[in-house]
This record gives structure tokens, sequence and C-alpha cells, in this order.
């Protein structure tokens, strides 16, 4: 198991909120853009990678219980998003990187993806 | 993990007063070495504030007795071999604030003065833990305390069926606040001590219905979430449009949502299938395609359901 500020160092992410909540461990790892597949896949304490980036984002993660957000594509979350993440604690992490990268290098840390 | 962090926020909140050892064990000046020697060890102590008139004026530690012993001088007054005008920290200020200065100047305790400078405790690293964990402790007991209330509500509430509805409004539209109704029954449904696998699965049935209170209706809609002792059943309402085809609505994939809608990640036509997938009952009714009702049942005592998992 790896914490997600391991993993911030590693990726070099950029921390936007909640950076007391960096010494979660990671549980694995889920890529999509569809909020409703995220709902759908996504375990307790899973690093969520999409390039959403509006509040919503952040009420999903809550629900689920993410670890966190990485934000690829160098997108720019809100001063909603941040401010609403920031209040539920879930760490947003930015990244200039593609999801596809992102998603390589979490692999290549041994952060497993979702298999059920 | 939130222990730790807990912890930290601890060391902000709690006084040096309250975890200090308060009967100070204290020696005078003219107190000698070997006099020293016996007052540690009977007390199983490491070191000891040095009061002259009730003044705190040095402190003396086994470290300054071990020097005296293999220099033969065990017959020194205490005031030959103490550590004058001793660093103290103060009863008023914060745990951290200790910590900081255990670090910066290496000393095994500090001798803790009130705002007058009159000694009131010694603080060790041991204290510190101690009466962080003992907080700890409390806090813990009180939320135990707090969960078997909530979860033994139903059985002191007696009538033939007892329920707790939650009731939340949903605006149409409103993606600001999207996910708040979902979040506040979440937390209620936690509060009441119902398991984290029937949350999860609660909480993605309100979400996914809340969604489709905000992208499809036009005048939003409502949702209740009713507990009983066996079950939950989350009811969502609007007054419409309606929805014409309830088995093409339920096709993987199939969506009315517009595109800036789905521009933001909405509108994947898997909505209603995940509603599905987590509910053990649900019954859609849209009569005339006026307005829509969705009802959902989850059981409290199937667990883990091989449904979910398998999905």
């Amino acid at each position: 198991m790896m914490t997600l500020e391991t993993i911030v160092r590693e990726l070099a992410l950029e921390v936007r909120t909640a950076p007391g909540k960096l010494g979660r461990e990671v549980t694995g790892g889920y890529a999509s853009d569809l909020l409703s597949c995220v709902m759908a896949k996504a375990q307790p304490g899973n690093l969520w990678v999409t390039l959403q980036s509006h509040p919503n984002i952040v009420a999903v993660a809550s629900l689920l219980n993410l670890a966190g957000i990485v934000v690829t594509e160098g997108a720019t979350p809100d001063s909603a998003t941040l401010s609403k993440a920031e209040e539920e604690g879930i760490p947003i992490l930015t990244t200039p990187l593609t999801t596809y990268t992102v998603v390589g290098r979490l692999f290549a840390l041994g952060i497993p993806g979702v298999e059920r | 993990m939130s222990e730790v962090t807990r912890l930290q926020e601890l060391t902000y909140e709690v006084k040096i007063g309250d975890v200090m050892t308060r009967n100070v064990i204290t020696v005078e000046p003219q107190t000698t070495m070997a006099e020293l020697r016996e007052i540690l060890r009977d007390h199983r102590i490491s070191g000891a504030p040095v009061l002259e008139n009730g003044e705190l004026v040095g402190i003396v530690s086994v470290e300054d007795l071990i020097k005296a012993l293999a220099a033969g001088e065990m017959n020194a007054r205490v005031d030959e071999k103490m550590t004058r005008n001793p660093i103290t920290v103060q009863a008023d200020e914060t745990v951290v604030m200790a910590i900081k200065y255990f670090n910066r100047y290496g000393f095994g305790r500090f001798p803790v003065v009130d705002r007058q400078g009159k000694l009131v405790g010694i603080l060790t690293r041991g204290d510190i833990i101690r009466g962080l964990l003992k907080q700890l402790e409390m806090e813990y007991h009180r939320e135990e305390t707090l969960r078997h209330r909530v979860s033994h509500i139903f059985e002191e509430l007696i009538s033939d069926l007892t329920s707790i509805t939650l009731r939340c409004r949903v605006e149409a539209q409103n993606f600001e606040s999207a996910g708040e109704a979902s979040s506040k029954i979440k937390r209620a449904l936690t509060r009441l001590a119902v398991p984290p696998q029937i949350v999860r699965r609660a909480a993605i049935v309100t979400y996914e219905l809340e969604m489709n209170l905000i992208i499809h209706t036009t005048a939003g809609g409502e949702i209740l979430a009713e507990v009983q002792p066996d079950r939950i059943i989350i009811r969502a309402m609007d007054t419409g449009p309606g929805i014409p085809d309830i088995e093409k609505a339920l096709q993987p994939g199939f969506s009315t949502a517009p595109d800036w809608v789905r521009e933001m990640g909405f509108g994947a036509g898997v909505g209603l299938n995940n509603v599905q997938r987590c509910a053990d009952e649900m019954l859609i009714e849209s009569p005339n395609a006026q307005w829509t009702s969705v009802k959902v049942v989850i059981y409290l005592d199937h667990h883990q359901r091989p449904a979910e998992e398998a999905a």
C-alpha cells in the first residue's frame, strides 16, 4: 500500500486542497470522466483520475469515500470546486499530464485497478 | 489515518496544564547529590526542580547525578551541579509548544509555571503521550456512547412500526449544490449506525436519483429516505415531465440528457442501472408520463450482496 503523499511526490502533482489528508493509504485507482461510471465502480480509498473539474466531482468522491481526485490535462478546478473539496476534506491534485500518462505511472508505482 | 490528524490537532488544543504531572517532587539547594540519588530512586523519576523558599532556581537531573558520581562528588550540594535558570513552559500554553521545546533543547523535562512564574508541575515526553492518548480515549468513548444510543433508538421508541424519514428537496438544473441531498442522507445513515456497505449502496442510489431530478425535471423534486428497523426505503418524486418509456430508460447507455450536461460527465445513461444494481427492490412509476416516482428498497440484513460485487 502507498500513501497519497508518496504518489503526490512521485508524480509531482500539485496539491490544491486538503493537504492534511495526504497521509491516507490509496487502495487502488479508477479513471473515468463519466460520473455514473465512477459511482458504479470506484471503491473506498481509490484515487480517481479525471479531467472533470466542476464541483460535483467532490460530491462523488465524498459519497464514495475516495482518497482523492487527480484532475488531468492542466484543467483548473474553479473556486467553488476547491472550497467544497476543502470543506469535505477531499484532496484535489492537479497535473498537466494526460489521464493516460497518470494512470500509466500509477500502475508503475503498483497502484492496482478495480477488477470486479 | 484520521487518528493521526486528530492527534496532531490535539497538540494544538490540549494545554500543557492538562497533561503535566502536578505533584512535583522538588529538592532544595542544600540537598546533597547522595540524597538526590535516593529521592530519584524512591520516586522513580529522572530529575527534579530545585526550589529555594518556594522560588524555582534550577533543575537537576539524573545526568547531573551520573557526572557527580563519576567525579566522586556525591557530597556536593545540588545547587553546585544543577542547571540554573532553567527554561520553563507555561501551563496555559498548548502541547505543540512543549513539543517544539523538547525538539529544540533536547531536555528530558521542563518545569511548568503559571503566569506568575510559580512552579505548578513538571512535563516529560511521557506526560504528553499519556495525556494525548487519554484525550483520544475520551473522545472515542464519547463517540461509542453516541453510536450505541443511536443504534438503540428503534428499541427505545416502541410502536408497531417505527421509522425515521429524511426529506431532501432537490432543485432542477442546480448543478452547484448537486450531491448535497445524497451527502446529507449518507451522513444521517452513518449516524444511525447503518452498516457501511448499506450506506454505500444507499448513497449511490440517492446520488443517481438526485442527479436525475436535477438534470431531467422541470421543477425539481424531493428525495425521501425512510429508515425502518430492517430496511431503508428511498423515494424520489417529481412533478414532471415523466418518462414515456420506462423500459427504454433502463437500457444501459440510453439518455435524454442534453450535450452540455453530458460534457460535465453526466448523462452516461447508466444512472438507473446503478440504482437497480444497488437496490433489493426497485419500482418506477410514471403514469401517462406526467410525473415520476422511483421507489427503492434496501434490506439491512443483506450486508454483502454478491450482485453488487460482481457488477
